[in-house]
């Protein structure tokens, strides 16, 4: 029980070499302030990994509590199809107090996108599927609340502190964090609509 | 208290609830029902588990399924509550006499809250599966989940 059921493919937003030793998939909500704490700890986690760590991000958007998770999952989402999905992933997270739309469309004109259109996919709910697609496979997973991680695909329930989960990460690599090897980011391109 | 187990029929009871009418576990009769006791309102984990099962709430229709959620809390309470969060699914108030239906299921606490508890009835009114979560502890969705498509699978077999 609480094992990831849904493989991690190259559909998914990823950052590191696909065949890393360590693949920890987050299911996240951008409204939520645990995962608020949890984004950058990843991400600096993944940097000091040296190539040990897969980082992938799904949505788990909680919209009773969390009016704002959606649209902002669905932003993330068109960032990503246009390349910047990590990078709309930290700002969403930078700016958790503002994710209304007019928000939202202004943090994709910070990354070069077209405002207006990004604020039209979101009010057609156009990647409504694909974020909802990452939810349902979240609760399928086990996931029982934001953020939910799972490390090579075994629910992670330790604190949601940095050096613990290096020390899972160690355990799952089966080697402690040493010298930098050669890592080959990647992003997964465009999402299944375009 | 120990809580009523897989096999047992589910007792039957008829609450005040957020839909402005009692309901009665019997109206469900021929579908699946999935009962979720939760120990207080305003509570954060409760609040972030029934968001959890809102998510999933078509998932749980498509599979032929209703959900409710129970607490000793007063009606007015809850309908605060599920107003603040926009909860599309009844809540009952097991209020008076306090904990009578959560006793019945096994499942009042000694300090007066229900505990963390999941059920799933059968169509036959029958108790499917029963979790106790650790109070602090959000169980998910993913079993009822599970449970609830082996019902199906019963469902279809035996329609053949």
């Amino acid at each position: 029980m609480a094992d990831l059921t849904e493989p991690v493919t190259t559909d998914d937003w990823a950052l590191g070499p696909p065949d890393a030793p360590v693949t920890l998939v987050e299911y996240a909500d951008f409204e939520c302030p645990y995962c608020r704490q949890m984004g950058p700890m990843l991400r600096r986690l993944q940097e000091r990994g040296g190539g040990r760590l897969l980082l992938v991000y799904r949505h788990l958007p909680l919209s009773a509590g969390h009016p704002h998770a959606m649209n902002a999952a669905m932003a993330a989402e068109y960032a990503g199809a246009h390349g910047k999905f990590w990078e709309m992933h930290d700002l969403l997270f930078a700016h958790q107090e503002a994710l209304d739309i007019d928000h939202l469309a202004e943090y994709a004109r910070q990354l070069g996108l077209d405002g207006e259109e990004m604020k039209q996919a979101v009010e057609t709910g156009r990647f409504r599927a694909a974020v909802r697609h990452d939810l349902v496979s979240g609760v399928r997973s086990g996931a029982n609340g934001t953020p939910t991680i799972f490390i090579n695909g075994d629910r992670y329930d330790g604190p949601r502190v940095e050096h613990n989960l290096a020390d899972a990460i160690e355990r799952a690599a089966g080697q402690p964090y040493g010298e930098e090897v050669e890592t080959t980011g990647y992003t997964r391109s465009l999402p299944p609509e375009s | 208290m120990t809580p009523l187990s897989p096999g047992t029929p589910a007792p039957d009871f008829t609450l005040p609830s957020t839909m402005d009418r009692p309901i009665s576990l019997a109206e469900y009769r021929g579908r699946p029902v999935v009962l979720a006791f939760f120990p207080a309102t305003w509570s954060p984990v409760c609040e972030e588990e029934l968001a959890l099962f809102q998510e999933v709430l078509p998932e749980l229709h498509e599979l032929g399924a209703e959900l409710l959620g129970i607490s000793v809390d007063n009606i007015w309470s809850q309908l605060a509550w599920a107003n603040q969060y926009h909860f599309q699914f009844p809540l009952l108030s097991d209020f008076h006499p306090r904990g009578q239906v959560a006793r019945s299921y096994g499942v009042l606490r000694e300090d007066g809250v229900t505990e963390r508890a999941l059920f799933v009835i059968d169509g036959e009114g029958k108790i499917r599966y029963c979790y106790v979560s650790p109070l602090r502890e959000n169980p998910g969705a993913d079993r009822v989940l599970e449970v609830l498509e082996d019902l199906r699978a019963e469902r279809e077999a035996g329609a053949h």
